[in-house]
């Protein structure tokens, strides 16, 4: 059975470390804050202006100055800290981020994301992930694994403009988990979802990997 | 609040703008989302009637609030933005032709303002390279990383808003509505901030000031905040302190 987004995210999950600063996205990727595990400290940063930001204010208390990149309201911690929009991209570019969860269209085998533009789509622009994936020092993408016409979007190269080229460090899609060592190696398959074969996953995808 | 001749301090928004305000200008809009956006001065702008300028804002606006407000009115030309998905009359201009549209990366749009606020021209950067955004750019690889030239940014005018003002233009912003605020009131060859409180002298203290008075040349006393909030997500009490967030 192919993992849920709840199940991707909750795999992403396991990537965080004790002390990690971490930016995540917006869809999937901000779901993966729920299952960081409770003993463990991670601080969330968010990219219009935040570090250590706390989950949605009980009704009643929402904040309209206290919102996250995404436009929800949140809520702050005891140790929340705010600052300028360039100081919050100097964050991430300067490389400061441990980790940055994002989603994707495509992911090519040489690590290229596109994520942000449909050509002949009405664009609604790239955001802050072409900084996200050059500045944070690990990237890791959650996607579906296919298309619904069941084509791969874990390809030999990207069809869809590219938001970063050679930027992603971990693929997990709701069949399974790919990584590399560095940017200059080739994705590993490393883990499948519940009742998926290596070869299920094998016949799914375009691009080139390592089992 | 005396208003001696070399006073920041303008009695409205309107006043603040009618004699800098031109046809074709650049104007710096600040905000993120509907947090931390100038309305009464966007409110100005549409009243005084301008039309083609090019607007730096890191969003549209919605329809009916902060820019959507110009676009409604066709005031713009052109906008330069990271993200612009949340207005449907912005979408219905750019697919007719009738507005022209720069994207920059959301880092690349702050470090073009902030470089153009303290006078550097240009700057390599990570960002972009190998996509879209690099094309007709200068690059330069430095260690096998490809960097690419992205120049400052400035403004004839820029408009911001802030939470606490004193008559020196000295700034303080509240939580997130901060974002573009600070790299574009540096940015603007006038700046006009507008603020929720417009305080005397020594209210504010001198180690918390964001935007010093140096980069603001009128202030004035904002009204009527709206109070706007995009999407409005809360946690139930029972689900307590382990809540989700998301």
């Amino acid at each position: 059975m192919p993992w849920s987004r709840e199940d991707m995210a909750a795999r992403a999950a396991k990537e965080m470390e004790d002390g990690f600063y971490v930016n995540l996205g917006i869809g999937i990727p901000t779901l993966v804050a729920n299952y960081i595990a409770p003993d463990m400290k991670v601080v969330l940063q968010s990219e219009n202006g935040m570090l250590g930001m706390g989950p949605f204010p009980f009704p009643g208390e929402e904040d309209p100055d206290l919102i996250n990149a995404g436009k929800q309201t949140i809520t702050a911690l005891a140790t929340t800290s705010y600052f300028s929009s360039a100081d919050s991209f100097a964050m991430i570019r300067g490389g400061h981020i441990n980790l940055s969860v994002l989603g994707a269209m495509e992911v090519s085998e040489n690590g290229d994301l596109a994520n942000w533009m449909v050509p002949g789509k009405m664009v609604k622009g790239m955001g802050g992930a072409m900084d996200l994936v050059a500045g944070v020092r690990r990237v890791v993408v959650i996607m579906e694994h296919t298309a619904k016409d069941g084509t791969s979007k874990f390809r030999p190269k990207c069809e869809l403009p590219l938001t970063g080229a050679n930027v992603v460090d971990m693929l997990i899609t709701d069949l399974a988990v790919f990584t590399r060592e560095s940017r200059a190696g080739q994705f590993k398959l490393i883990e499948l979802a519940p009742g998926v074969t290596a070869a299920d996953v094998r016949k799914k995808t375009t691009a080139a990997y390592r089992q | 609040m005396s208003e001696k001749h070399s006073s920041k301090i303008y009695p409205d928004a309107k006043s603040a703008l009618r004699d800098v305000l031109k046809d074709g200008m650049t104007v710096m809009s600040g905000g993120f989302g509907a947090c931390g956006v100038p309305e009464n001065l966007i409110a100005a702008v549409h009243a005084l009637g301008v039309r083609g300028l090019t607007v730096v804002s890191n969003n549209a606006g919605l329809d009916g609030f902060g820019l959507g407000v110009l676009l409604k009115t066709h005031q713009i030309a052109k906008m330069i933005s990271s993200y612009v998905g949340e207005n449907k009359e912005f979408e219905r201009q750019y697919l007719a032709g009738e507005l022209e549209l720069e994207f920059n990366p959301q880092g690349t749009l702050a470090e073009r303002i902030r470089a153009g606020g303290a006078g550097i021209y240009a700057f390599y950067t990570r960002t972009g390279a190998g996509t879209l955004v690099a094309e007709g750019k200068e690059q330069r690889v430095v260690n096998g990383e490809t960097y690419i030239l992205e120049t400052g940014l400035v403004a004839d005018v820029a408009l911001v808003k802030a939470w606490r003002g004193d008559t020196e233009g000295n700034l303080v912003y509240r939580k997130t509505a901060r974002n573009f605020n600070p790299p574009m009131a540096t940015a603007g060859r006038v700046t006009i901030a507008e603020v929720e409180e417009l305080v005397e002298p020594g209210v504010l203290d001198p180690d918390g000031i964001h935007t010093p008075g140096i980069y603001v040349q009128r202030i004035i006393q904002g009204t009527n905040y709206s109070r706007l909030i995009e999407k409005l997500t809360v946690r139930s009490r029972e689900e307590g302190a382990h809540a989700v967030v998301a």
